[in-house]
């Protein structure tokens, strides 16, 4: 178990989170590395992706999901009485698993939907097109901004989603598997995005592919589901230390494929 | 540390201004929807108070409908409403089940598929077309033709006794039993096909030819979903008004024969409801769409109880 | 040697039943296809013989005259579904939000039964509702109480549809508006109902072809006119009852109009369900990511 650096910007504290009655994760602790990539690996079920959707209070948009404990966003717990969800969530966007794309906007309203408020078109277009270089995605719909996003390659629409949160300005991105449903070559790009994303943005993935895992991050958070299905945190440290020589057995079993 | 905040998060905690407008807006709509549907029963009642205080439950078993003497009586209407309905669910019952079975087990795929649009079709016809239809084409046709060719076959019966006038129950009935056809085959096809495939591979396994399949072990499984079917057509056929009203002869009486002019509840209302002069006779009429209203929620509760149980939670 | 004859015999009589089990099963299914191009026959030839120019854009004449239209009937039927539809639409749809929203929970459920017992309703029930919330109290008939009629009859199939489409639009493109910052105001009205939009337009299309031939409601809401008339507070002609009126007449000239009119009103549902099917088409487009 790691101590929280408090100096970091994102961190949970004893954090669970529950779908009504049932646990899914059980009092995590952790901190994020400020603009690193941090990876959360772990077989199925073993609550990742609960744990990353209670990190922009996604999680609790289903009805009767419930979180205790807190997560700090620059030391102020998002969970908060007076804390508005919506101001959260701009400042922790997110990536899905599948590419959503907002099917009756182009690709350029997609882009600058959550823009920040009151530009002008031109700025408005400046922004777009920020975003979308920085999803290196510019050069491939520079002529096309006008058209439908659905359209665009799988692969694309993931950047275009990318581009989407990146407008947005936010603080931290969250990525939910974010290439699970591509090919090798788009897996590739967004991989390399997300090596120089994180220069600007503090980034936690949630992965099923370890080797992605060790490629992208440099930070991995291993969790497990105990014997009543409740997710934990299992152990986190310097990605090279946890593939190389990991401190739990567990998270060894997991590395060499004993078991996931 | 214990979390402080909110334990239930719920979709609808609005919390900014343009959620919470956004939130009252929503609540404003849905709550107007339910309150006309509450008002609408609230009406019915209130406008048959009068009625209901001065003829009681009597007003059911009554036979006498006399604006004049001011004594109403539902009795004739109900028993139109309930014979017309009666033989509309009987004719359309039979041929709507063995067109649903054809449709769903025997057509081949280019007739049944239009087929099953044309039936379809008969509901997007408006009910004063059919009316229109069964005044001038049916009826006559009764008068002339079918009347004279089921007296001399069947004529030693009450049912079918009597002077043929080409409008009556008979009439009314074949014309419902048109209307309320394609809710039997529709809804009796698709719960037929949804009888998993292995009831019938395993019957026909053990000799059954395909008719018998069907008969004997297809639609037993379905009963229920056809019989929910037909239960939701008949509610369908209570409430008729207009196309029965041009064909039923509206007269207030109760007979024996099918081919006799009668009257229904719906045309009661339809035909005297603009010249009922004094308030009684308003407030009469208003009971017959109180029993009206009633009888149609039963029956569609029940129907809807018994097509749910096998077609899952999808909607008729 | 006699058991296989015996049952030979046996299964050729039960293949005969089968055969004949079938086409009864086939005649039963022609049965209602052939009424139906029956009904639409006569309706096509005896409506088209009164059908002309003059029959679109005039007034009825009155009795007797020969000549005259439904020019007034058409304009009312217009009117009085416009108003029902800008009536019926918003609370619709608000309602089909809300129970979108809301899932399940006894209040959702209870709107639910209610809009299930709502869609059972006689149409003179309910045009009796109309009668004594807007005729009775102002002592007149009038276009708008029949238009008050037709929102009550259009409200189930567009609150029902209106919670499918908006179910129907991918889970993941509202956590998609949602997890950018949107409020849930934003991403429903900017996102969720565009999606849906095809499919709520399918619903209203599909409504309005069901309510345009109801005439029992408008026998005493709207009651008719012999006039132009525009002015939703005042008595109004409507091509459904006009049908009605004449169809009931005996004058023959009225009667070929009825026929006419009856060729219009099908016409319409025609058009109005073909329209229908092409929204849905570009409604499951639509969700083709």
């Amino acid at each position: 178990m790691t101590t929280i650096a408090t100096g970091e910007l994102l961190a949970t504290q004893d954090l669970s989170a529950y779908y009504g009655n049932r646990q899914a994760v059980a009092e995590v602790t952790i901190a994020f590395r400020r603009k690193a990539v941090s990876a959360l690996i772990g077989p199925s079920g073993c609550g990742k992706t609960t744990l990353l959707r209670c990190l922009n209070r996604i999680h609790e948009i289903n009805f009767e999901a419930r979180v205790e404990g807190s997560v700090l966003l620059d030391g102020q717990d998002i969970y908060g009485g007076d804390v508005d969800p919506m101001a959260i969530r701009r400042r922790v966007g997110m990536v899905f698993q599948r590419p959503n794309p907002f099917p009756t906007l182009s690709i350029l309203d997609n882009t600058v939907a959550c823009a920040p408020k009151g530009l002008n078109r031109r700025e408005k277009m400046e922004a777009a097109e920020r975003a979308l270089r920085s999803a290196a995605l510019w050069d491939e719909v520079k002529d096309k901004l006008k058209t439908s996003p659905l359209r665009l390659s799988g692969g694309q629409q993931q950047r275009l989603c990318i581009a989407r949160a990146v407008a947005a300005e936010p603080e931290v991105l969250l990525m939910d598997e974010p290439t699970a449903s591509l090919d090798p070559i788009a897996t590739a790009v967004i991989e390399e995005l997300m090596s120089s994303l994180c220069k600007e943005f503090t980034i936690v993935a949630v992965t099923h592919n370890m080797q992605q895992a060790a490629r992208v991050s440099s930070v991995t958070a291993f969790m497990l589901a105990d014997e009543t299905g409740i997710g934990r945190l299992i152990e986190v440290d310097d990605t090279a230390k946890l593939f190389t020589k990991p401190s739990d057995r567990r998270t060894e079993d997991y590395i060499s494929g004993r078991f996931g | 540390m214990e979390n402080a905040g909110p334990q239930f998060r719920r979709v609808a905690r609005f919390v900014s201004p343009a959620d919470r407008g956004f939130a009252a807006i929503v609540y404003a709509g849905s709550i107007l929807f339910a309150l006309l549907i509450v008002g609408l029963f609230v009406e019915l009642v209130l406008g048959s108070w009068p009625s209901i205080v001065k003829f009681g439950p009597g007003f059911i078993f009554s036979s006498s409908w006399d604006p004049i003497t001011s004594k109403f009586g539902a009795l004739p209407m109900i028993f139109g409403t309930v014979m017309t309905s009666l033989i509309a669910i009987v004719l359309a019952a039979f041929i709507g089940i063995m067109a649903a079975v054809f449709l769903a087990d025997f057509a081949p795929r280019w007739l049944g598929q239009p087929l099953s649009f044309l039936i379809e079709l008969l509901a997007a016809v408006p009910s004063v077309v059919y009316g229109l239809w069964g005044l001038f084409v049916l009826s006559p046709f009764m008068r002339t033709t079918l009347g004279p060719a089921l007296q001399h076959v069947l004529g030693w019966t009450p049912l079918f006794s009597g002077p043929i006038l080409g409008v009556g129950l008979l009439t009314g009935g074949i014309i419902l039993a048109l209307m309320i056809l394609p809710t039997v085959t529709a809804i009796s096809r698709d719960v037929i096909a949804a009888i998993p495939r292995d009831l019938r591979e395993a019957s026909m396994a053990l000799g059954s030819t395909k008719w018998e399949t069907a008969m004997k072990v297809v639609l037993p499984a379905a009963r229920v979903g056809i019989f929910g079917a037909c239960v939701l057509a008949l509610g369908r056929a209570l409430g008729e008004t207009i196309a029965v009203t041009m064909v039923i002869g509206n007269r207030p009486e109760i007979s024996s024969s099918l081919f006799a002019p009668s009257y229904t509840l719906a045309s009661v209302i339809a035909n005297e409801f603009t010249e009922a002069t004094t308030s009684i006779y308003i407030s009469a009429l208003i009971e017959l769409g109180l029993i009206l209203f009633l009888v149609s929620m039963v029956v569609n509760a029940l129907a809807r109880l018994m097509i749910w149980s096998v077609r899952g939670s999808e909607r008729v | 040697m006699a058991q296989s004859a015996s049952k030979n015999r046996n299964l050729a009589r039960r293949r005969l039943i089968g055969g004949l089990g079938i086409a009864v099963a086939l005649a039963c299914a022609m049965i209602g296809a052939v009424c139906l191009l029956i009904i639409l026959g006569f309706v096509i030839v005896q409506g088209a013989g009164a059908l002309n120019r003059d029959f679109l854009t005039q007034l009825p004449h009155p009795v007797g005259v020969p000549g005259g239209g439904v020019g007034n009937g058409i304009l009312g039927t217009f009117i009085i579904l416009g108003i029902a539809t800008a009536m019926a639409v918003p609370i619709g749809l608000l309602t089909g939000i809300y129970l979108s929203l809301f899932g399940r929970g006894p209040i959702p459920e209870a709107l639910r039964f209610l809009s299930d017992v709502l869609s059972g309703v006689p149409s003179i029930a309910i045009g009796l509702f109309a009668y004594a919330v807007l005729v009775a109290p102002l002592k007149h008939f009038s276009a708008f109480s029949a238009s008050f009629a037709f929102m009550m009859l259009m409200l189930p199939l567009l609150v029902r549809t209106s919670e499918q489409a908006i179910r129907s639009v991918p889970q993941t493109v509202r956590e998609g508006a949602l997890a950018l910052g949107m409020s849930n105001f934003r991403a429903t009205v900017r996102i969720v109902l565009p999606t849906a939009r095809p499919a709520i337009i399918t619903a209203l299309l599909l409504a309005i072809a069901r309510v345009i031939g109801e005439t029992a409601p408008l026998l005493f809401t709207a009651f008719g006119s012999q006039f132009w008339e525009t002015n939703p507070n005042n008595p109004m002609a409507v091509l459904a009852l006009q049908v009605f009126t004449y169809a009931i007449s005996p004058y023959p000239n009225w009667q070929a109009q009825a026929w006419a009119g009856a060729l219009l009103l099908i016409g319409a549902v025609f058009v109005l369900s073909l329209g229908a099917r092409l929204m849905l088409r570009r409604a499951m487009r639509g969700l083709e990511a």
